[in-house]
C-alpha cells in the first residue's frame, strides 16, 4: 500500500496519496512553488525525516530537510559547498545543484550522502543539517579526468549506493564519468565500468568516461547490481568487475536506452526499465510515440512489454532517472513521472496503468515514502 | 558604517519579509556578512563557496553594480540585492 509518492518538479513539490479504499489519488502541493525539486528521500532509519535537494533559477542549490513527514521544512545550516579553493586554482568548483541523495548505512542514524552537480559527493553525519565534502573523491587527483566529458547541464554525480552489509563500501555514478567503488568510507575509488560500452569515446574499452544513467543495489542481495546507461542495460553480480549486458534481449526495434530502472523490493531477478528513443538524434522520447515499461523477471535473460493503459499511440514520454520507482508491497506498485507533467501508476507490479494526475510542471523525481 | 540592503523578494523567505533592512558594514563583503548573522542561509543563496556573485544575482552599491565583494560601502549607501531571472 503506498503512502505518500513525493513529486519533485522544476517548479515545485507535490504529493500524492491514495483516497480510502484506494478510490483515487489526492494531490497536494505545492510547497516551494517555484523551487527547481532535484530529488525527495525519505529517510528509512526515522521514517518522519525528509531531505529533498533544491534551488531556484536565480538562487544557488541547498538542502531543505523535514521531521514531520513533509508537513513543514527548514532549510540545512551548512548544504553542500565544496572547499575554498587557494587562489588562483584552477579547480574552484561551486554546487550547481544537489541533484541526489541517499540516506547512509542503517547502523549510522543521521548520515546522508548527496551528489552534485559539478560532480561532488558531500556527506552529513547530522541529519542533513551540516554537510562536508568527501575529499577522497572530490579532491581525487584523478577526479577530473574522471568527470571530464560534461554534458552542456554539467556532470551529475547520481545513484550514490551504500552496502546494507557495510558502511564502508560504496558505489556512485557520474554522468558523464561512470561507475566507481569505495571499500573505506570513500577515502579511495577505483573505477567499476569493465564490459560497459561508451560508444561516444574513441576507446571502446576505456576504464571510465561512461555515461551510467541509474545504478541501483539489490537491498537483500547486495552483491546485485543493475544499471541503465546511456549505451544499454547491464547486471553486474559482485565481486565480478565485468557488467553484461542484458538489454541485448531487448526487442531490437525497442533497444535497451532508457533513463530509470526500478528494482523489485523482494526479487533481486525482476527490474522494469522504460525504454526511451536513442536513435539518431536522440529525442530521448518514447519509442514511436507508444510508451511502454519492460520487466525481467529473470535477471535480465529475457524482457516482457508492460503497456496495457498506456497511450497506443501520439505519446511523447520522457522519463527522467529519478522519476520512476515502486512501492514496498509484496505485488509492487510502480509509478513513473514525464516531463509532460503526468504521474501514472500501476497497483499491479506494471501489469496495466493509469494516469494519476496531469498538468504538473516537468517532473524530475517521483520517489516513495512509507 | 550603517547602511541599507534592499531585499529582492526571492530572497525574503530569509529576512521575514522584510523588503529592506539596515546593517552595518564598510565593504560588500560586511555587509553581507552581517546580513548573514541576522539572516541565516540568505548569503549562499547569493554568493557560492569561492566568494563569487552567483551567475543569476546582481549586487548594486547605490546605482553601481558590483563586480567583487571588496566593493566600498559608505554610510547611508544603499545595497540592492537584485535576482536577474530568464526564461520560463
Amino acid at each position: 500500500m503506498t503512502d505518500t509518492l513525493w513529486i519533485g518538479t522544476r517548479k515545485g513539490l507535490f504529493s500524492l496519496r491514495p483516497r480510502a479504499g484506494r478510490r483515487g489519488w489526492k494531490l497536494a502541493g505545492p510547497q516551494f512553488l517555484g523551487h527547481i525539486i532535484h530529488h525527495v528521500v525519505q529517510d528509512p532509519r526515522e521514517p518522519r525525516v525528509l531531505l529533498l535537494g533544491a534551488r531556484t533559477g536565480h538562487l544557488g542549490p541547498t538542502v531543505m530537510r523535514s521531521l514531520d513527514r513533509g508537513r513543514t521544512w527548514h532549510e540545512a545550516a551548512a548544504p553542500p559547498a565544496f572547499r575554498k579553493a587557494a587562489g588562483g586554482s584552477a579547480e574552484a568548483r561551486a554546487v550547481q545543484r544537489v541533484f541526489w541523495l541517499t540516506p547512509g548505512h542503517s547502523s549510522e542514524c543521521g548520515s546522508w550522502y548527496a551528489g552534485s552537480s559539478p560532480a561532488g559527493l558531500f556527506r552529513s553525519s547530522d541529519g542533513g543539517e551540516r554537510w562536508q565534502p568527501v575529499d577522497g573523491f572530490n579532491d581525487h587527483p584523478m577526479r577530473a579526468q574522471w568527470a571530464a566529458h560534461a554534458t552542456p547541464d554539467g556532470e551529475l554525480l547520481h545513484s550514490i549506493l551504500v552496502d546494507p552489509r557495510d558502511p564502508q563500501h560504496l558505489y556512485l555514478a557520474i554522468s558523464i564519468g561512470g561507475v566507481f567503488e569505495s571499500s573505506d568510507g570513500g577515502a579511495s575509488w577505483t573505477p567499476l565500468n569493465g564490459g560497459c560500452a561508451a560508444d561516444f569515446l574513441p576507446d571502446p574499452d576505456a576504464a571510465f568516461g561512461h555515461d551510467p544513467h541509474c545504478v541501483v543495489q539489490h537491498p537483500r542481495r547486495p552483491d546485485r547490481l543493475y544499471q541503465q546507461n546511456h549505451c544499454g542495460i547491464y547486471r553486474l553480480d559482485r565481486p565480478g568487475r565485468r557488467w553484461q549486458r542484458i538489454g541485448t534481449a531487448m526487442p531490437r526495434k525497442i533497444g535497451d536506452v532508457g533513463f530509470p530502472i526500478v528494482l523489485h523490493p523482494a526479487d533481486a531477478d525482476c527490474v522494469w526499465v522504460l525504454p526511451m528513443d536513442g536513435r539518431t538524434v536522440w529525442p530521448r522520447t518514447s519509442i514511436e510515440g507508444r510508451p511502454a515499461v519492460y520487466v525481467t523477471r529473470d535477471a535480465g535473460e529475457s524482457w516482457r512489454r508492460l503497456d496495457r493503459g498506456l497511450p497506443a499511440s501520439q505519446a511523447w514520454f520522457t522519463v527522467l532517472r529519478q522519476a520512476m520507482c515502486s512501492d514496498a508491497d509484496a505485488r509492487p506498485g510502480l509509478y513513473f513521472g514525464t516531463t509532460a507533467g503526468e504521474v501514472w501508476g500501476s497497483t499491479n507490479g506494471g501489469e496495466s496503468w493509469r494516469c494519476l494526475v496531469r498538468h504538473l510542471p516537468e517532473i524530475y523525481s517521483v520517489t516513495y515514502a512509507a | 558604517m550603517p547602511c541599507t540592503v534592499r531585499i529582492a523578494s526571492p530572497l525574503r523567505s530569509y529576512t521575514a519579509g522584510a523588503a529592506t533592512l539596515e546593517v552595518r558594514g564598510n565593504t560588500l563583503a560586511e555587509v553581507l556578512s552581517s546580513l548573514e548573522h541576522s539572516c541565516p542561509g540568505i548569503r549562499f543563496r547569493m554568493i557560492d563557496e569561492q566568494n563569487r556573485i552567483r551567475p543569476h544575482m546582481r549586487l548594486f552599491v547605490n546605482s553601481s553594480e558590483a563586480r567583487e565583494l571588496t566593493a566600498q560601502v559608505a554610510e547611508g549607501d544603499t545595497v540592492h540585492l537584485i535576482c536577474a531571472l530568464s526564461g520560463g
